[in-house]
């Protein structure tokens, strides 16, 4: 465990140096796929302890405070999903190497691959919800880039926003949710919470809870109504589809609602929300996929159908339907992986990813075909493949299911869907008739086509061996969810039943509707195209587009780009809320006992009165700045009688510095004029004297509170021993609240960055702007 | 503007002159009057007077660095003092100090370091600042 707790932390550096030791070693780079290939094989060590029931775990504190701590655990959920993530890594990685050859940003492409493995394995490790969140977050923003990985194109760059915006908005979603939890167990570590799902169930949060998080989930695994952005997402290199976008990352929603599936099956929510949700999307996205004509969205559609199933029949919740959505779930990323990574070959070899174009490359690629037809009769669930054994599973869950008509029916369905693509994908561009144009199609090297072979392969050996998987990784997963060990007994052939007999209709209409593809097709696609403005996709760009305007609506608003009305406002609202707290909480006045004045009080106060005054008529800015400048130098004064002496200095040294800066804008100021209406004035005037009459009451309060205060004293007393200090003054801003100090400096640099920027902003568009409006007396 | 001859013999003396009671202030700010930002404020209105004085561009040529970069140390120095005592497992900001006063400074510490931090940040915003403007 402590291995894989490092190679966390190697794979974050990793992904930091991929660029460098690309451009260093180039050719050989793909030896990066080594560090995958590693935490492939430690796993595969820890495969015979996980599945004698223990899990591996280590627990560093990382925020105390938050109750953030890195912890990690693997049991048999995490690792099926940890194998597949790391050893379709490796594959992805040498094959990228090839797809991507002499492409400028393959050393980005290794870095952002490697950083979203190590996030996605941080993701199935983690046992704290927050660590996970992390992680989570650093999938979808590896996502993100690697979507927008051919970033001049307009289609990426959009296609990787709304791919961010979507799992992001889940994601925090899902954050809410993990705090409720924390709220109610006082915990934010996972196998706390599944300890304690009767004391979660009975908090009247739990529901709460639970919708947050799926849409966290939901978000991520491209349900209904959430789907749209992945077939969007294929915008994406074609390594990066196959590995992010069909085999892991979209995973990462059906391993959460695993991993809660001991919390939250209890819920009277669960089956409800989550079958009638898995359903629609199972059956939709199989349908969507019959109206595409691109290989890669031809497998994104029925991607999103195969994640409807694996959330369908989590939520049916029995034994046998937490084991059918873990064969799915394995099936599915061993022959989609290999499809896609196919369809790239394809693309590579032809051109062309246009399955009305494509046919008859069988004999130019061999291997390619190979692949493709073995990963597509996984695909459409026939003997002697993994698909098989899913499909098989399938029915027979939804047969014993409540509503067993309808629900196998909309399976069937779906499913049908499934072969037709499966023919269209695997077998049209390999053996079918070609179209008008010629492709010269050609293999490409083994790069390319091994990694594609070996998962296809992979599918024919677990589906021969079907116990390979069953015994030693199903199982453990299985128990992960269930907290409770199961048997999984895995085979090819259970006699003559129904589910057999179901398997055989859905092959044999399936075949038909792939025979019939050219010819059904536009029919399909009107029929989508029709509903495609009622859908969840059109309803994404109104909403962006309502919250942009929102956001111009509030800025016209709040930003007027006059400073006088920001003090104003500023003043105002000062003003209303603390007389607003005041009233509320009415606060004892007291007048304090008036030392009688000394003759230099009177003069310099007579000072400020006049000054105060003589600003408000003075006729020229010279005048102006000269009277500002001799009320803070009386009130330096006066710190400096009422024993302040780092005050004074300070605001002797603001003075000048503020009285130099006025004369250096002075010149390039405009003209001097009284441009306000005596309205203005007398407005003004009052929000002046509420601003006045605030203080002052402010300051009497604090001073009837003074008399049993502590602060003063405790600084003084402990200034010295505690800060090694004798100046209060300087020990309060250096030590007591340096953190103060430290975000005011902060602000400080930003308001001299500001004013560099608009300085020189003025400067550049000088033509067409004049002076910034700071001049005139308002 | 015509320069002030005797603002600019002035200038020669006395910014070095500031410049040096600034360093005393900052220094002895934590036992006495001073500290970072009243040093901070007489070092700048010492460089702004030479500044204004003499020219902005003799100013720049005086600066060993550029303005920003002094704001980006001062802020660079101060999050260090915060992150030293972090290293011995305190939380961030708490005061470490030297057991034994070094000769002329006295005491040190990273208080002393955060207040050198603040000095340099306020001198590099107003001379930044200053640059800004008068260079215009």
């Amino acid at each position: 465990m402590i291995f894989l707790s490092f190679s966390v932390l190697t794979g974050i550096l990793l992904a930091g140096l991929a660029p460098l030791l690309h451009r260093r070693f180039a050719t050989r780079s793909a030896a990066l796929a080594l560090f995958p290939l590693a935490i492939f094989a430690q796993l595969c060590l820890a495969i015979p302890e996980v599945a004698a029931g223990k899990a591996w775990q280590v627990a560093l504190p990382w925020v105390p405070s938050l109750g953030l701590s890195l912890s990690l655990r693997l049991d048999g959920l995490g690792l099926v999903m940890a194998l597949l993530i790391s050893g379709i890594g490796a594959l992805v990685i040498i094959y990228g190497g090839a797809y991507l050859h002499g492409h400028p940003f393959l050393g980005r492409f290794y870095s952002l691959v490697i950083l979203f493995m190590t996030a996605m394995l941080g993701v199935v490790l983690s046992d704290n919800a927050l660590l996970l969140f992390v992680f989570w977050e650093l999938t979808s923003i590896s996502s993100f880039f690697l979507i927008g990985f051919e970033h001049h194109k307009a289609n990426a760059r959009a296609a990787a926003w709304q791919a961010l915006l979507v799992t992001g908005s889940g994601g925090l979603a899902m954050l809410a949710g993990f705090s409720l939890l924390a709220k109610i167990t006082a915990s934010f570590e996972i196998s706390h919470w599944i300890g304690h799902s009767a004391d979660i169930l009975a908090h009247p949060l739990a529901p709460a809870a639970f919708l947050l998080i799926l849409a966290g989930a939901a978000t991520k695994s491209a349900q209904f109504p959430f789907h749209f952005w992945l077939p969007n997402a294929m915008e994406a290199p074609t390594p990066v589809s196959a590995y992010l976008h069909s085999a892991t990352m979209v995973k990462a929603g059906i391993y959460l609602l695993a991993r809660l599936f001991p919390v939250f099956s209890g819920l009277a929510l669960w089956p409800m929300v989550i079958t009638s949700m898995g359903l629609i999307t199972l059956v939709g996205g199989a349908l969507l996929a019959l109206a595409q004509t691109d290989l890669k969205r031809l497998l994104a559609y029925t991607t999103v159908s195969a994640l409807g199933s694996m959330v369908f029949f989590l939520g049916l919740g029995t034994t046998l339907a937490v084991k059918t959505a873990l064969v799915v779930l394995i099936a599915h990323a061993l022959y989609k992986g290999a499809l896609f990574l196919v369809a790239g070959c394809v693309d590579h070899g032809t051109g062309t990813r246009d399955i009305t174009i494509l046919g008859g490359a069988g004999r130019a690629m061999p291997f390619t075909a190979t692949a493709a037809g073995l990963a597509g009769l996984s695909m459409a669930g026939i003997a002697p493949l993994l698909g098989f054994i899913a499909k098989e599973l399938m029915y027979e869950a939804t047969l014993e299911a409540t509503l067993p008509a309808l629900l196998t029916g909309l399976l069937l369905v779906a499913n049908v869907g499934m072969v037709a693509v499966a023919g269209w994908v695997s077998f049209k561009p390999f053996w079918g008739k070609p179209g008008q144009e010629h492709l010269h199609p050609h293999e490409g090297p083994a790069a390319l086509w091994f990694p594609p072979l070996l998962l296809a392969a992979l599918s024919l050996l677990l589906g021969a061996f079907p116990q390979l998987i069953g015994k030693w990784l199903v199982a453990p997963a299985a128990q992960a969810l269930w907290q409770a060990p199961l048997s999984v007994k895995l085979s090819l052939w259970h006699g003559l039943t129904p589910m057999l007999g179901l398997s055989a209709l859905t092959l044999l209409l399936g075949i038909g509707i792939s025979a019939a593809g050219p010819r059904l097709q536009p029919g399909i696609t009107r029929f989508w195209h029709a509903l495609a403005k009622f859908g969840p996709a059109a309803f994404y760009p109104r909403s962006l587009h309502a919250v942009l305007s929102f956001a111009a609506w509030q800025t016209t608003v709040l930003q007027s780009g006059y400073l006088r009305l920001y003090v104003g406002s500023i003043v105002l609202f000062t003003v209303i809320l603390a007389a607003l707290t005041l009233a509320l909480r009415p606060s004892q006045f007291s007048v304090p006992t008036i030392l009688p004045p000394r003759f230099y009080d009177v003069v310099l106060i007579g000072i400020i009165l006049t000054a105060t005054f003589l600003v408000t008529r003075a006729r020229s800015r010279l005048a102006t700045i000269a009277l500002l400048g001799s009320i803070g130098f009386s009130i330096a004064i006066l710190f400096l009688l009422y024993s302040a002496p780092d005050l004074a200095m300070v605001q002797f040294a603001i003075e000048t510095l503020t009285v130099i800066l006025f004369v250096l804008v002075l010149y390039r100021l405009p003209k001097f004029k009284q441009l306000s209406s005596r309205a203005t004035k007398t407005a003004d005037m009052l929000l002046a004297l509420m601003g006045g009459v605030l203080m002052t009451a402010l300051m009497l309060i604090v001073s009837a509170h003074n008399s049993d205060s502590h602060l003063t004293r405790y600084f003084a007393e402990s200034s010295l021993p505690l800060a090694n200090g004798r100046n209060i003054v300087n020990v309060i801003l250096v030590d007591f609240r340096g953190f103060d100090t430290l975000g005011e400096i902060t602000v400080l640099a930003i308001a001299a960055l500001g004013v560099f920027s608009l300085v020189r902003l003025a400067k550049k568009g000088g033509q067409k702007r004049q002076a910034p409006p700071t001049g005139g007396k308002q | 503007m015509q320069r002030s001859i005797l603002l600019s013999a002035a200038a020669h003396y006395l910014m070095p002159l500031m410049l040096v009671f600034s360093i005393f202030l900052l220094i002895r700010g934590h036992n006495e009057v001073g500290g970072g930002f009243a040093g901070g404020l007489v070092a700048a209105s010492g460089l702004m007077l030479y500044g204004i004085a003499i020219s902005p561009a003799a100013l720049r040529k005086l600066l060993p660095i550029q303005p920003h970069l002094i704001v980006g140390i001062g802020l660079l120095s101060a999050l260090l003092s915060g992150a030293i005592p972090m290293l011995m497992g305190k939380p961030f900001l708490t005061g470490q100090w030297l057991k034994t006063p070094l000769p002329v400074i006295g005491k040190v510490g990273t208080p002393l370091l955060f207040d050198t931090g603040v000095y340099l940040v306020v001198i590099g915003v107003v001379v930044w600042i200053l640059l800004t403007l008068a260079e215009e």
